[in-house]
């Protein structure tokens, strides 16, 4: 055996080709047992001090702070940006969100909101949730939302063009919405929990890496099933082969059912044990969340004061 | 004037061939009463039991690969070849003394016994096997199979009976066997492997080698290429210097106690729990997932 | 963007041959997360347990046991000579005559399911103790040995008054005493797979103990004087070497059980007599990965095949066969995780891999490690730092293994991979069989009818296919060739301890 062959780190020589079958030539199988259990796993990990209070932190960072209801109005979404901008008031230390995420119509408020935060403004787009509507509009959606200031958006994959084998029209459309993103940033939404297997995650999280994604993200929030430990694994393990391929660094969102300081830290431990210290960072990873942040600020009082906390302390926005 | 009798040559019996003992020795075998000989056996030596063993170790894939249908297929085979030459096995036990009614019931029981012994092939698995209920998300399952090379010391009497009641179940389980025949009475085993020859039975499934125990058994046991030894035919004074040579390679070692229990018994002279005994048991596991 | 800061600690992998670093190497420094041990009390000194008592020993002779990550005394202990294991011998015979063949099935049953319900309710404290008297990760001996060991006992609990179901047209017997000699890795675990299969089948045990890790048998002890346990039913000598010897010869016990080295156990069987015997002894298992596997969750089995308890395991994957085509990700995979495991003080909750148990275990692997360098194959190996007390072993591979090598030949029991490679099925069932053992292999594949085919051509007595180092109590344990003969574990377990008639 020779050993020069067994290492070869020649990532910087390999091209970044786009194209489904590049994507397949990273699809593997994966083992559902296995996944959730190296997930649980990692989930005992036991953060203590100083590295509790460091992750509570760098969670708190990562945070789209998002609201995504019918409901929401110009009054919501201020509020929720003064969270964002200033998750508590009385403790500078605590950093501000990554960004404020919403519909596309409420754009021009959070803008108005921010002012000149460095917090960035999401949008979701390409007929989210569902995604079933015309690609032109999908074009057209995100083009007009990145024009009214979003910084990010949040495309929904085709999961019924995806399921039915149309992979091709998956990868096309997610291309030509990064192309319409411009200088914004992409986040595609697998909506996992509509993909019915950690190998159908992976294939789809290929995809999106090769077609542009710059973030792949779990979950719409609007299916029962959100964001999970392995499935997140699954995904990190995706944009870790993706990265040996290509170089590429993609950031990672898992969204849904993140509503705990304990969990935020389950997923940085997998995120760090997965893919190091590079990663941990809002550039490349986000919570999407909007019950967090509090819990976050709740579990970093009972640190500073060693009593546990009440919800009354904290305001809801 | 009366015609002369053609006498057998009474050879070894490896590898599905007749070969006489590379040692070219051979031991007068006599009647109990008269000091008649009855014929000249084979006195193996040493590289007769190891050109057996590497027979049966070549034969053991072929034999275990083969279905628990056409192992059953087999055996039964043999049961019926023994039964159409059951005058000459009675006249073998016969010539060395056994009374006619003696020699008749211990081919009978043979017989028999082979059948029974043909009829397990495709049972013991679902008696032995099992699906094993761990506490998590994986199907467990065990499994028998066989240990591999089994060298057989056969007892002395009943010389066919007593061979073929403890091959038999090494050849269920799917093993292949060595068998060192009675030393004093190894005719009608011999003619056995006559009947084995025609029987269907792949070449080195089953090999026969008659000779001076004591110059054979040693070599059988302390052979690193074999995996169980069934000591059955070796007094019992002996039994614990035959343990050491045995562990070298962690044999595994049976013996059936004939001081015990008759060999006509048909509970415990013949049973599942003696297939057991040459057998592994095999665990997997595999993860049930979506 | 205001950034939260992590202090950070450089890099944890480095290279020790050919390749490059890891391409993850900074470090998130996890705050120490020790296990609270104010709750244990560790006696200053331990009798042999016998006869329901704690007595000093004939031999008049107690030897130190120690804390292999600290190398700190934890206690003394006594150590059991030939007339004390004699006197065990006596107490297990007449408790065997007199009381328990006479105590019902399922009156015994209910015994067993009390040792069980006792070890759940001082899981923690067997857990830690576990950990400090062997040196193996608080994780493992919390989510693992201990859970198992109670469970153990569970399953063999209700098997002593259903034992007439297990055997068709038989009638089963006790045995009678049974002298059990268990090994230092799994130090609970394995006194619960030997004691409650016997004591559900009837029998009385003298068990003696590894003699680096005898604390918690003999809280065990302890629990079955506390369960009630007729006096003399259990029995515990702790000892070395003589002491498991003088058990081997006693005359009257009936049958012994031993799990640990393949060279001890061929002694054993030399002087066991006619007793009834089984034998779990080492391995040299294949951990064989397909090109079609599930990578990632492949190298986890790997991990957990080979780093798992320090390596101190016989079912330990230690030759990994990687087929050719996918050797380069798997190598490099591997790389980047063994870069990731935590080794240090095993009370931290957040440690991998822990102490190794003795310094003479330490040695033995830095020896055979040697040979691996000096038999030309390429080692990797975390440069996580050691503490500076205690005995310890970095998680290493080697790759460019020759079949012929002394470290894929020898079972090294310790946190060591050799990693060899093969072309077709057929090639890595050949090689995978090219030992004198025979106790477990794992198999990586998503192809079922592969998996089937390979499982079943493998001579192994434990086959992990997709998964590694999985135990459970209903799945029997034991191996083929010289990793012994006999069956721990489930119904076929339970023959061990029973006469059949």
């Amino acid at each position: 055996m020779s050993e020069t062959a067994v290492i070869s780190y020649s990532r910087d020589s390999l091209p970044f080709r786009r194209s489904l079958s590049d994507a397949y030539s990273l699809t593997r199988p994966v083992d559902a047992v296995a996944v959730e259990e190296r997930a649980a796993s990692l989930a005992k990990r036991s953060l203590k001090k100083d590295a509790k209070v460091s992750g509570l932190k760098l969670a708190m960072s990562m945070i789209d702070l998002t609201t995504l209801e019918g409901k929401d109005t110009r009054g919501k979404v201020f509020a929720l940006c003064q969270k964002a901008m200033r998750p508590d008031p009385s403790d500078r230390t605590v950093p501000h969100v990554a960004a404020v995420c919403v519909f596309p119509a409420m754009i021009p408020f959070v803008k108005e909101a921010l002012g000149s935060s460095e917090v960035k403004i999401a949008s979701v787009a390409t007929g989210f949730p569902s995604g079933q509507t015309y690609s032109e509009i999908k074009i057209e959606e995100t083009r007009r939302a990145v024009a009214a200031g979003a910084h990010e958006i949040d495309m929904v994959i085709d999961r019924g063009a995806f399921l039915s084998g149309d992979d091709q029209k998956v990868f096309d459309e997610i291309a030509a919405v990064k192309e319409a993103c411009g200088p914004a940033h992409l986040k595609v939404i697998l909506e996992t929990g509509e993909l019915g297997s950690y190998d159908q995650i992976r294939r789809a999280s290929m995809i999106a890496m090769y077609a542009g994604g710059d973030f792949i993200k779990t979950s719409t929030g609007k299916i029962g099933v959100g964001a999970t430990l392995p499935t997140t694994l699954v995904m990190l393990e995706a944009i870790r082969d993706f990265h040996h391929a290509t170089g590429k660094e993609i950031g990672m969102k898992p969204a849904g059912g993140v509503a705990n300081s304990k969990l935020a830290l389950a997923y940085l431990v997998i995120l760090y044990e997965t893919l190091g210290a590079t990663w941990m960072t809002p550039d490349l990873f986000r919570f999407g969340a909007s019950s967090l942040a509090n819990d976050i600020l709740m579990q970093l009082r009972k640190e500073q004061s060693g009593a546990y906390q009440s919800g009354d302390y904290f305001t809801l926005d | 004037m009366s015609r002369l009798n053609v006498r057998k040559t009474y050879k070894l019996y490896i590898n599905g061939e007749f070969p006489r003992t590379e040692s070219g020795r051979f031991y007068p075998v006599r009647a109990v009463k008269g000091d008649e000989v009855l014929a000249n056996a084979c006195r193996g030596s040493r590289k007769d039991v190891r050109n057996a063993i590497a027979a049966a170790r070549k034969a053991f894939p072929v034999w275990s690969g083969k279905t628990a249908y056409n192992r059953g297929q087999i055996l039964y085979r043999i049961a019926e070849v023994c039964e159409s030459r059951k005058s000459e096995l009675e006249g073998e036990l016969r010539s060395l003394g056994a009374r006619k009614s003696v020699a008749r019931e211990e081919v009978e029981q043979t017989i028999d016994r082979w059948v029974y012994y043909a009829g397990w092939c495709d049972k013991y698995p679902q008696v032995f096997g099992s699906v094993n209920p761990v506490a998590g998300p994986y199907y467990n399952f065990t499994v028998p199979e066989p240990t591999g090379v089994v060298g057989t010391i056969a007892p002395e009497l009943p010389s066919l009976l007593g061979l073929v009641s403890r091959i038999a179940p090494s050849l269920v389980g799917g093993n292949t066997v060595v068998a060192i025949t009675s030393e004093a009475a190894p005719l009608a085993a011999i003619t056995l492997g006559e009947i084995l020859a025609t029987s269907d039975v792949p070449p080195g499934v089953i090999n026969l080698i008659s000779g001076f125990k004591k110059e054979l058994v040693p070599w059988l046991t302390s052979h690193m290429d074999v995996n169980a030894i069934d000591l059955t035919g070796v007094a019992e004074a002996d039994v614990e210097k035959m343990k050491i040579l045995a562990t070298g390679n962690m044999k595994r070692i049976v013996r059936f106690d004939a001081e015990k229990v008759s060999w006509n018994d048909t509970r415990l002279a013949q049973s599942p729990y003696a297939i057991y005994d040459f057998l592994e048991m095999k665990t997997v596991w595999h993860p049930m997932g979506m | 963007m205001t950034k939260a800061t992590l202090p950070v600690k450089p890099e944890t992998l480095e290279r020790l041959s050919p390749g490059p670093a890891s391409a993850f190497g900074l470090a998130w420094d996890y705050s120490p997360a020790p296990e609270a041990v104010d709750h244990v009390r560790i006696k200053p000194r331990y009798e042999l347990f016998i006869g329901g008592q704690f007595v000093a020993p004939q031999s008049g002779r107690y030897f130190e046991t120690i804390n292999p990550a600290t190398e700190d005394v934890l206690s003394e202990v006594a150590e059991g000579d030939d007339a004390d294991v004699d006197r065990a011998v006596r107490e297990a015979r007449k408790a065997y005559e007199k009381i328990w063949r006479k105590v019902t099935p399922s009156e015994r049953a209910k015994y067993i399911f009390r040792i069980a319900r006792l070890i759940q309710e001082k899981s923690r404290a067997l857990a830690v103790v576990e950990t400090m008297n062997g040196g193996k990760p608080i994780k493992e001996s919390r989510d693992i040995d201990v859970p198992l060991a109670a469970a153990h006992f569970f399953y063999y609990a209700g098997w002593a008054d259903k034992l007439e179901y297990a055997f068709p047209n038989r009638n089963v017997a006790s045995l009678g005493v049974a002298g059990q000699i268990i090994p230092w890795n799994f130090p609970l675990l394995m006194a619960a797979w030997k004691i409650a299969p016997a004591l559900a089948c009837g029998n009385t045990v003298v068990l003696k103990p590894a003699e680096t890790t005898p604390l918690t048998s003999l809280m065990l002890a302890e629990i079955i004087q506390e369960a009630e346990l007729p006096p003399g039913v259990v029995n515990i000598v702790p000892g070395g070497p003589a002491t498991g010897m003088a058990l081997v010869n006693h005359p009257d016990v009936n049958k012994i059980a031993f799990t640990g080295s393949t060279e001890v156990g061929k002694k054993i069987r030399a002087s066991a007599g006619s007793k009834k015997l089984t034998l779990e002894l080492g391995g040299k298992a294949p951990n064989i990965v397909f090109e079609d596997a599930p990578i990632d969750q492949a190298v986890e089995g790997i991990v957990n095949g080979i780093y798992f308890n320090q390596g101190h395991v016989c079912c330990a994957g230690s030759r990994l066969f990687v087929q050719e085509s996918i050797l380069e990700p798997v190598v490099r995979k591997l790389r980047e995780r063994i870069g990731t495991l935590r080794l240090g003080d095993p009370l931290d909750k957040n440690t991998d891999i822990g102490a190794i148990n003795s310094r003479a275990q330490l040695d033995k692997i830095t020896e055979m490690v040697a040979s691996g360098s000096e038999e030309g194959a390429a080692i990797f190996q975390s440069s996580c730092s050691l503490p500076d007390k205690g005995f310890w072993f970095r998680p290493t591979f080697f790759t460019g293994v020759a079949q012929s090598n002394r470290i894929a030949q020898e079972e090294i029991f310790g946190p060591v991979l050799s990693v060899l490679t093969f072309r077709t099925p057929e090639e890595a069932i050949e090689r995978a069989n090219n030992t004198p053992f025979g106790l477990s292999a794992g198999v990586w594949t998503e192809k079922g009818s592969r998996i089937l085919k390979v499982a079943s051509k493998l001579r192994a007595g434990v086959v992990w296919a997709n998964t590694y180092n999985k135990f459970d109590p209903s799945s029997p344990f034991g191996g083929y060739k010289e990793s012994g003969f006999g069956r721990e574990g489930g119904l076929h377990g339970l023959r061990a301890y029973l006469e059949l008639t």
